[in-house]
């Protein structure tokens, strides 16, 4: 065990690393700035719990009915050896998928175990072989179909294995992540936000994808970055294939992951004691959790399980409230300091004057208006 | 974020309540308001699940969807829904009033009140617009016939989401939004659209600050989500078993009833806090004297109302799926339009709006020191009264010679900056020259230009009437905008004779009559598919 995964471990407490999946590596690229984050993340601790433990428990509870519905349409999607999936994916690219694909279930012999461990390295084998041997070679091929691939991917010098419900399709001299989601696209639009998301963990996959060509020695751009969401149509449950380009998220990712990589840099600035060990004393965890700084936004409140937490601690700053009012404050950090600027108490260091010109103008003004003075 | 916005919330913070952002009420607040608060089934593509509905605190009715997968169920909800909001828009349908237009050479009809409906926030209104959505294009006859009320009810779920988007408007209100336009609380817009969480900054329970009292609603079992979305603990432990217990039931009357009955204890324990915050919130906005131009506005939605009560009458089809290229660039235009000039209305009726364009200098409050009402100029062919005065301000004046001001106690005039010249102190001098709101003769009646000694509050921002833009006919869309609409598709989108209200003989006809009538607004489908009538919806 080298050091950096020595000091990892000892972060981390006395349990295995907690596994990523394509949702949490997406969710990695959040808030790519903030230090606490990531060395938790690289560490592989478990935040929910971690949170539970400091008294912030997160809020990322999923409804059985969304769960039911999800897997519903995905069995409706895939049935029939993926036919009514091929038709829609060929419509949308503009190609003719010239004749019936075959289908492989990657994942055939482990389901439904899915947390079976011990299958995993044979899976991940079999998916390597299957793909590679099938990596595309001209557009006149059969088409095909990869259901349930088992993918690697090296997040934090630590190998990740991803379980995508997705498809890889072989199809006119490319592979194309299909991405099957349930939420519907009403008259050809979707909530932005699921698409968001839904876009970055393709970008996950894609990225998974190319890496296990590029080291079959084939070239990784026969994945293409334009991925395919399968969505119900409207209020039916009809699917509907839409295309989303991912380069922008590819680019996103691959920088975090290389900063994750770099592991070593970012653990120079952690305090030697530095402890995230849920089995830790909860006033240590909070005090040691508090020496790595971290960058709340309130968008982290929908990301990380850590939010509520952090968003305690800095109950007293600017950025709490949101970038934009931090920003309208002149960037100035603390609500008192913001407070005592706009309030002439004094006037600031020499680099604020400008913000704390701006802020007492305010506070008179807002003064005035609300006392019912004109002037 | 403006700067006078970003104080108040900063000083709500160190509070511990929220701060106001405005002196007076900028929306319009209905005696009698629809109160709306729905559910929706996690997953699903807008299945509605439950929704408390009423014009009073004390008047809330529970309709639920015992099995929201079916979808006889989900419409007969809508169904149910429509036999409550209906004949809530026809109760403003009584008296009209008459509205010279054209200069008086005309005359047109307005209902004298219009019907207002309230959502706890945004999410609320993306749900009621995609019930309109999935309504409007039903048919009481044919494959999967709905009854005739549902489409209907469509259609004025669509009105009300589209008249949301319009600025100022008060047709359809989000609490959320409605309370942070005069509120700042000590927490981010992210959170801000949590109902439970603005109502504990504003008015927080005796012994809470605002930040606990918004923490503790934030946690689902103490104060259930304010919806559409529901806590997926509350799905997961009590909704599944409770919905299986009603589908289990099946033919036994007995037992079903009483799922129902446990279904609805359930829904009714979720939707019941959040209706009671709402008419708490009802009343915090009541409690604000309305701005003077907020009536003005209201009679928009007022025209609003009328005009597409009119059109429904009249057998009018449904709203199109989306706006074809000239009907989507005239709305445009008329929202742009619109959000200037609510700006501008606010700070004109609001000393604390408009001292956010003063922090950016786009307006400033001074002494008038020396008038000259009688000033004539006759230098151009005819003589003309220009009277000039000079007001002295101690703040920034950030405009150039030659702009024009407008002053909020004389809006109809303007102010031509003359001269600037920096006075002792720091003050400045600005030499304005009027014209405009004084009458036809040279002698400018008294009151109308500003004396000696008068402070006035002297802005950019302009109130007058912006004139709309012209665009083509949709016959004739450029083909940079994709040329005019085909053919086909234009009968398809006049001709969805569904005319509950009207004779079966005349509805076809007046269908189309109707859709031509209203031109650019209903004429330019791009697409109608042919599956949407449709319904191979099979959920489940």
């Amino acid at each position: 065990m080298t050091s950096t995964a020595q000091r990892l471990a000892e972060i981390r407490g006395d349990v295995p690393p907690r596994r990523h999946n394509a949702r949490t590596i997406a969710a990695l690229t959040g808030n790519p700035g903030c230090a606490r984050r990531a060395v938790l993340d690289s560490a592989g601790v478990d935040k929910p719990k971690l949170a539970e433990r400091v008294g912030f428990p997160a809020r990322f509870g999923q409804s059985r009915f969304a769960i039911t519905r999800g897997n519903t349409f995905e069995a409706q999607v895939k049935a029939d050896g993926g036919a009514e999936l091929l038709r829609l994916v060929a419509e949308r690219l503009g190609v003719d998928p010239g004749g019936p694909a075959t289908w492989t279930d990657l994942g055939a012999d482990d389901r439904p175990g899915q947390s079976g461990q011990s299958g995993q390295p044979d899976r991940s084998a079999r998916s390597r072989a299957a793909l590679a041997a099938a990596a595309p070679t001209g557009a006149g091929e059969q088409a095909a179909l990869f259901d349930h691939p088992l993918l690697g991917l090296d997040v934090a010098g630590q190998r990740v294995h991803l379980e995508p419900d997705l498809v890889a399709a072989r199809l006119a001299g490319r592979f194309h992540v299909v991405e099957v989601k349930s939420f519907p696209v009403i008259d050809g639009q979707a909530d932005p936000g699921k698409v968001a998301a839904a876009a970055i963990q393709s970008a996950v996959y894609v990225l998974a994808l190319r890496e296990l060509l590029a080291a079959e020695g084939h070239d990784p751009e026969l994945v293409s970055s334009d991925v395919l969401l399968v969505c119900p149509r409207d209020f039916a449950n009809q699917p509907v294939a839409s295309l989303v380009d991912v380069r922008k998220q590819l680019l996103v990712l691959r920088r975090q992951l290389d900063r994750m990589a770099r592991i070593d840099d970012l653990l120079a600035g952690v305090p030697a004691g530095f402890t995230a060990d849920p089995a830790a004393d909860p006033a240590d965890l909070r005090r040691s959790l508090l020496s790595v700084p971290a960058r709340y936004a309130p968008d982290c409140l929908a990301a990380c399980e850590l939010a509520y937490f952090c968003r305690h601690a800095t109950r007293a700053e600017t950025a709490t409230l949101g970038r934009p009012v931090r920003e309208a404050l002149g960037g100035v950090a603390t609500v008192a300091e913001a407070l005592a600027l706009a309030g002439g108490e004094h006037s600031g260091q020499p680099e604020q004057a400008e913000a704390a010109a701006l802020l007492r103008a305010a506070a008179r003004l807002r003064a005035d208006a609300l006392a019912g003075r004109p002037a | 974020m403006s700067t006078l916005r970003a104080l108040a919330k900063a000083q709500a913070l160190a509070a511990g309540v929220a701060q106001p952002v405005a002196t007076v009420r900028h929306l319009h607040l209905s005696p009698r308001p629809l109160v709306l608060v729905p559910l929706a089934m996690a997953g699903e593509a807008n299945a509605p699940l439950a929704a408390l509905v009423g014009t009073a605190p004390g008047d809330a009715r529970l309709l639920i969807v015992p099995q929201p997968r079916n979808r006889d169920q989900r419409f007969a909800f809508a169904a149910e829904l429509a036999g409550i909001v209906l004949p809530y828009l026809d109760s403003f349908r009584g008296v009209s009033e008459a509205v010279a237009v054209d200069r008086g050479r005309d005359v047109r009809y307005r209902y004298v009140d219009a019907p207002q409906l309230l959502l706890p926030n945004p999410g609320g209104l993306a749900f009621l617009r995609l019930f309109g959505r999935s309504t409007r294009f039903r048919r009481p006859d044919g494959e999967y016939p709905v009854h005739p009320s549902v489409p209907l009810l469509g259609r004025w779920l669509t009105f009300f989401a589209e008249r949301a988007e319009h600025p100022g408007s008060s047709a359809l209100l989000a609490m959320t939004e409605a309370l942070t336009l005069h509120w700042a609380t000590g927490q981010s817009a992210v959170e801000d659209l949590h109902l439970p969480a603005v109502l504990g900054w504003l008015d927080p329970p005796p012994g809470l600050d605002g930040a606990r009292a918004a923490a503790r609603a934030e946690d689902p079992a103490v104060c259930p989500p304010a919806g559409p979305a529901t806590d997926p603990e509350f799905d997961n432990k009590v909704l599944a078993p409770a919905i299986a217990a009603y589908t289990d039931a099946a033919d036994d009357e007995t037992a079903r009833r009483s799922a129902y009955a446990e279904l609805e204890l359930a829904l009714r324990g979720q939707l019941a806090p959040t209706w009671e915050l709402m008419w708490r919130g009802v009343g915090l906005l009541a409690a604000l004297p309305p701005g003077a131009r907020v009536e003005g506005r209201w009679a928009g939605d007022r025209d609003a109302f009328t005009s597409h009560a009119e059109h429904v009458d009249a057998g009018g089809g449904p709203q199109p799926r989306r706006d074809g290229a000239v009907a989507a660039a005239v709305r445009l235009h008329r929202l742009e339009r619109a959000g200037t000039s609510y700006a501008v209305q606010r700070a004109y009726d609001d000393p604390l709006v408009m001292a956010e364009h003063r922090l950016t200098g786009e307006a400033f409050v001074a002494d008038v020191t020396l008038a000259d009402p009688r000033r004539v100029d006759d230098t151009g062919k005819r003589p003309v009264l220009r009277p000039r005065i000079q007001v002295v301000t101690t703040e920034p004046v950030a405009v150039p010679v030659g702009a024009t001001l407008y002053s909020t106690a004389r809006p109809g005039q303007k102010a031509k900056v003359v001269f600037l010249t920096p006075a002792a102190d720091g003050k400045t001098e600005v030499v304005l020259e009027l014209s405009g709101g004084m009458g036809r003769g040279l002698t400018a009646p008294p009151g109308t230009v500003p004396e000696v000694g008068e402070r006035l509050s002297l802005t950019t921002l302009s109130d007058a009437f912006l004139p709309a833009g012209a665009f083509p006919d949709p016959a004739e869309t450029p083909w940079t905008h994709g040329g005019p609409p085909a053919a086909a598709t234009f009968d398809q989108a006049l001709g969805p004779a569904d005319p509950p209200g009207a004779g079966a003989g005349a509805g076809a006809g007046a269908g189309v009559g109707a859709g031509v009538g209203v031109g650019a607004g209903v004429a330019s489908t791009p697409v109608v598919g042919p599956s949407d009538g449709d319904p191979a919806e099979d959920w489940a």
